[in-house]
């Protein structure tokens, strides 16, 4: 099976420095990927180029079949994201804003509709989906965010801090819905502050100082750094030289 | 009378249809590290702003060392020492510039409060000349927590200082607040991430504007009012979906590996607990009794509320 995500050597200078440094890797389809490193490590701009925002300075990426290089546009039509900052609109209400994102990714006016009672369905949303987004509670647009990422069926999507700032139930009701998609078939990659979140990952990779210092299961990691947390083999090895 | 480095009585404000705070008492001592713990929304940064004066409440009462928010604003102003959630220095000056700007408009010098700094600053000074929007994310907390503290403020009130930023830097952070507090100054900081409540002196629960707890971390956790098991498996959803339909399940929430549940009925024992796993054909290599974190407890007020 061809990996979703593809990674190999990709580099990325800005002038003299470099932020990411010939990282090398693959996610598989319905995997849950964490990529994990301190901040300043490069995730931002490993995330960045993944996405087709950003073009590598060498190196190759495909992402859900296509080269991050030449075919940026295909990428970004091809991946769902979603971060800690929502991209909702607070001023459209829940119904506008499917509606929104429906008609960015192209769907048909059939497909849209279909989408949107099944997101509205699912989310219990039939009585608030018409308030504007700025009035519900912060839970409900996490909740609403990641469906909006997933609109358009994408292969892969790239979470990015999607659980800072929510409370402890909420939380765990989003990991709920992250088993969910990657049960489905989705890929997904994600990045937290939240070591406890690491666990929950199918593999878990970690940068310092823009190379993949460790890549592996949370348990293969445990074992090999001989502790009993992801938050531990953090502590051993995120702090690398830059930020000292 | 003790005086209180804050005190806070039933503090009220609204935003239009919401209610960011609901009648909030606390109060925090002189020399206290105080953490405010609550998710986005709860609350934490009205309360600060109302501290800081930069916002006034419409109801109840807040002051600071005796002094009302409301009528010593400036007086307020000169003891307190505030690190907003958002970046707020002056991007195109130089951290040294930055520092100094703070230190005049105190009436100060950096010289004259430098001890209290040095240690957080020592790490800056390499880049002194750069300008502070170019900083690292963690360069420029450190920034802001010196310009905060450099006219040597009796209560330091920092608003999510650690939001965002690794598990690494927030326990450097947490380790220079320590060192702060044992300079005699007293500290209000908020947080969303639950373990950083283990390092405060007292903590004040905040969900949805109204407080769930107020307490030293451990009489928090002892607020948990069932056994608490830690189970481990190989088939970790099997594990949940089977537990979350048992009905003498009361409580069952993941924490990293491990599944945390708990029972209202004490009479049910880890060897209960393994037969009716081996029902569903679950095998848990771990279950232990383990004493409830903070986040268990948090959890265990947000769906049960207060019992006082």
């Amino acid at each position: 099976m061809e990996p979703v995500v593809k990674v190999e050597n990709l580099s990325k200078k800005f002038g003299e420095f470099i932020a990411t440094n010939a990282i090398s890797f693959e996610v598989n389809k319905g995997e849950i990927f964490g990529f994990l490193g301190a901040n300043g490590a490069g995730k931002t701009t490993a995330m960045r180029m993944l996405s087709g925002l950003l073009t590598p300075s060498s190196g190759q990426a495909f992402v859900a079949g296509f080269d991050v290089a030449t075919q940026a546009e295909l990428v970004k039509k091809n991946i769902g994201y979603m971060s800690q900052k929502f991209s909702l609109y607070e001023d459209l209400t829940i119904q506008e804003n499917i509606e929104f994102y429906g008609g960015i990714y192209e769907l048909s006016r059939q497909e849209i509709k279909d989408r949107s009672k099944g997101i509205v369905d699912k989310f219990q949303l039939a009585s608030v989906k018409n308030k504007l987004v700025k009035t519900i509670p912060l839970g409900w647009k996490q909740k609403l965010a990641f469906a909006l990422a997933l609109i358009h069926k994408p292969k892969v999507v790239f979470l990015d801090e999607p659980t800072g700032g929510v409370d402890p139930i909420t939380r765990r009701q989003f990991w709920d819905l992250i088993y969910e998609a990657a049960n489905d078939g989705v890929t997904i990659f994600i990045t937290t502050h939240y070591m406890d979140e690491a666990e929950y990952c199918d593999r878990v990779s970690i940068m310092v100082d823009g190379l993949i210092k460790a890549l592996g299961t949370p348990s293969e990691l445990k074992k090999s750094f001989d502790v009993d947390s992801m938050d531990a083999v953090f502590q051993l090895l995120a702090r690398g030289t830059a930020n000292k | 009378m003790e005086k209180y480095a804050i005190q806070i009585e039933s503090l009220t404000k609204r935003y239009d249809e919401v209610l960011a705070l609901d009648q909030v008492s606390l109060h925090v001592e002189e020399g206290e590290l105080f953490g405010l713990i609550g998710p986005d929304g709860a609350g934490k940064t009205t309360l600060i702003k109302i501290l800081v004066t930069i916002i006034g409440a419409d109801d109840g009462k807040a002051s600071i060392l005796e002094m009302d928010t409301r009528q010593a604003k400036k007086s307020i102003r000169e003891i307190v020492g505030y690190m907003p959630g958002r970046f707020s220095l002056y991007p195109d000056l130089s951290v040294e510039e930055n520092l100094s700007f703070f230190a005049r408009a105190f009436d100060t010098t950096i010289t004259e409060n430098y001890s209290l700094i040095e240690s957080i600053y020592d790490q800056l000074k390499p880049f002194k000349d750069r300008k502070a929007g170019a900083l690292s994310g963690g360069m420029k907390q450190k920034l802001s927590l010196c310009c905060a503290l450099i006219h040597r403020p009796k209560i330091l009130l920092l608003d999510e200082p650690t939001t965002g930023v690794d598990a690494v830097s927030r326990k450097e952070f947490w380790q220079m607040l320590r060192e702060i507090k044992s300079q005699g100054i007293t500290i209000l900081v908020s947080t969303p991430y639950m373990d950083e409540a283990n390092l405060c002196d007292r903590i004040a629960f905040l969900q949805g504007g109204k407080i769930l707890s107020i307490d030293s971390p451990k009489n928090i956790t002892d607020q948990f009012p069932w056994q608490l098991f830690a189970i481990k498996s190989q088939q970790k959803y099997a594990l949940i979906e089977w537990l979350r339909a048992w009905e003498k399940v009361s409580y069952c929430y993941a924490f990293g590996e491990y599944l945390h549940v708990a029972f209202e009925d004490n009479t049910i024992q880890a060897k209960a607990l393994n037969n009716y796993l081996k029902t569903g054909s679950i095998s848990a290599s771990e279950i232990t009794v383990i004493s409830p974190t903070i986040e268990d407890t948090f959890i265990y007020l947000m769906e049960h509320g207060t019992r006082c």
